[in-house]
């Protein structure tokens, strides 16, 4: 949870998942979307912020015989990446956006390219790389037979409506997988409860059971 | 203290702030059976606030005193139960179990604004009110009762006497106040629910307001609620006349909040050279002009 003004406007941290970590701090990944994200942009080297964290659950490691499917959408760029650098097995990974000044490209995402890490990028209006969804892209994929669906593990970060189309896809092809959400936070530590999520086990939270669930167990 | 609703039952602030050196817990609003809360979203920010919706998510009496209760009870903290119901029975029945299992004190939740049944009936009406307090009053023999009022009344004063006069051993207020937030490019409350209450230092103001007309009118204690960020503010309400105070929203702004605020008034009475914080309590001299009691 990253304070984005010593003010009481706005008055909540907001919370980021990490892009990746190196000798010199923790990178964050954003897009300027609102109001804390556009002070955000305005802080200078230098800048003494506060934030809270390590919060909430993270990817579990997929299983050196699996095949992790890496799924990410606008934003969710930023968690899907970080688990990406740390495989090293066959891994694919499908990256969307609405168009291509919003596909978020970084130095960090075009080196996954010389990993055993096949990536598909694809934008709707077809204005960078393929035209189409990652929902679309991996529906074709799976129905291709080219994979052995028996061993894929979805990796899934990005808008709600997104995910709950791979859900679908998901519980189609029998494919096990995690989700990471988001949801309006206040405290980002479980205290509040302000950011519930259905599940078949009832309300959970986002920031403490979660962000990543299994992908079978959320109530669309 | 912390403020209900604020810090849950204590856990998930114990790897942040040392729990044994909080004045009291307030553990968040009990119900005799658990309560899975409100859809999502439950929360909004707004300027220098936030609403909330959550609608009073909480385990139930039973789970509380299994594996709650006995958690808090390993700290030196106080662990004071705030409690909320349906109906002048779940009251009562929450009442007199938390007296027999023994907890330091119990905050009667009479005005929550989030759920559509039961809590603010209790909390506006001056007779429902008056009966609640005083049945719960006779099944309380040895825990201290406190109850917490709602801003959403026309005349404060009022129900403070009604608190006292039917048996309260103190007030706490203000618990949040009924706000609303609309989302001007989906034209959807920005709450599942629709309506939120409103907290954090937006509602400040009111609070002091609230707190003074309060104070003037009981001689009870009042404990002060209602954006306490830090110790600024919380000085602010000991001279509005509050004995004691509860710190709520800037909990989840700022975890350590309780601390900070706890050595901020520490160190403020230093600079003022006042050695007994009860100098400080209703110490606001200013005689109000529109007060026909003056």
């Amino acid at each position: 949870m990253i304070a984005v003004s010593n003010a009481y406007d706005p008055l909540l941290k907001r919370p980021f998942s990490y892009f990746k970590n190196t000798s010199d701090g923790i990178h964050f990944l954003y897009s300027v979307k609102g109001k804390g994200t556009s002070l955000m942009k305005d802080l200078k080297q230098g800048d003494i912020i506060s934030l809270v964290g390590p919060l909430g659950t993270g990817y579990p490691t997929p299983e050196e015989s699996s095949i992790p499917l890496l799924i990410a959408g606008g934003t969710g760029i930023a968690s899907i990446f970080s688990l990406a650098d740390e495989l090293s097995q066959e891994t694919y990974f499908l990256q969307g956006a609405k168009c291509r000044d919003e596909f978020i490209m970084t130095d960090e995402l075009k080196e996954l390219k010389s990993r055993p890490i096949m990536c598909m990028n694809c934008t709707e209006d077809g204005s960078f790389g393929g035209k189409g969804t990652v929902v679309d892209i991996l529906k074709e994929f799976l129905a291709s037979g080219s994979l052995h669906i028996g061993l894929c593990v979805l990796y899934a970060c990005g808008p709600k409506g997104m995910l709950e189309s791979i859900a679908k896809i998901a519980h189609n092809f029998s494919i096990k997988g995690y989700v990471s959400l988001e949801e309006n936070m206040a405290c980002g530590f479980g205290a509040c409860l302000g950011c519930a999520v259905k599940t078949v086990h009832g309300y959970k939270r986002v920031c403490k059971e979660g962000p990543v669930f299994p992908i079978e167990e959320i109530e669309w | 203290m912390t403020a209900s609703g604020t810090f849950g039952y204590g856990e998930e602030y114990a790897e942040f702030v040392d729990l044994n050196n909080l004045g009291a817990v307030i553990v968040k609003g009990l119900s005799v059976k658990p309560m899975e809360g409100n859809p999502p979203p439950r929360i909004c920010e707004t300027p220098c606030g936030m609403l909330n919706a959550i609608g009073l998510q909480n385990i139930g009496l039973k789970k509380f005193l299994k594996e709650k209760l006995p958690y808090l009870r390993k700290f030196n903290t106080k662990v004071i139960v705030n409690i909320l119901g349906n109906s002048l029975n779940e009251y009562v029945k929450l009442s007199k179990s938390l007296d027999d299992a023994g907890v330091d004190g119990i905050e009667l939740n009479v005005s929550c604004p989030n759920v559509k049944k039961g809590g603010i009936a209790f909390g506006t009406d001056k007779k429902t009110l008056a009966k609640l307090i005083s049945k719960v009053r006779q099944s309380v023999k040895k825990t201290l009762l406190i109850i917490k009022l709602s801003p959403n009344v026309t005349d404060m004063k009022e129900f403070a006497k009604i608190a006292e006069e039917t048996g309260s051993d103190a007030l706490s207020l203000i618990n949040t106040i009924p706000g609303m937030s609309i989302d001007i490019e989906t034209w959807k409350p920005r709450l599942a629910h629709t309506t939120g209450g409103l907290s954090g230092p937006a509602i400040r103001p009111v609070a002091v307001r609230m707190v003074w007309e309060a104070s003037q009118a009981v001689t009870i204690p009042v404990i002060g609620v209602g954006g306490i960020m830090n110790e600024q503010d919380a000085i602010e309400f000991f001279l509005a006349g509050a004995t004691a105070i509860q710190v709520g929203t800037a909990n989840f702004v700022n975890p350590r909040a309780t601390v900070n605020i706890i050595n901020g008034i520490e160190k403020y009475l230093k600079r003022k050279e006042i050695y007994d914080i009860k100098e400080v309590i209703g110490g606001l001299h200013a005689k109000s002009r529109n007060n026909p009691d003056n």
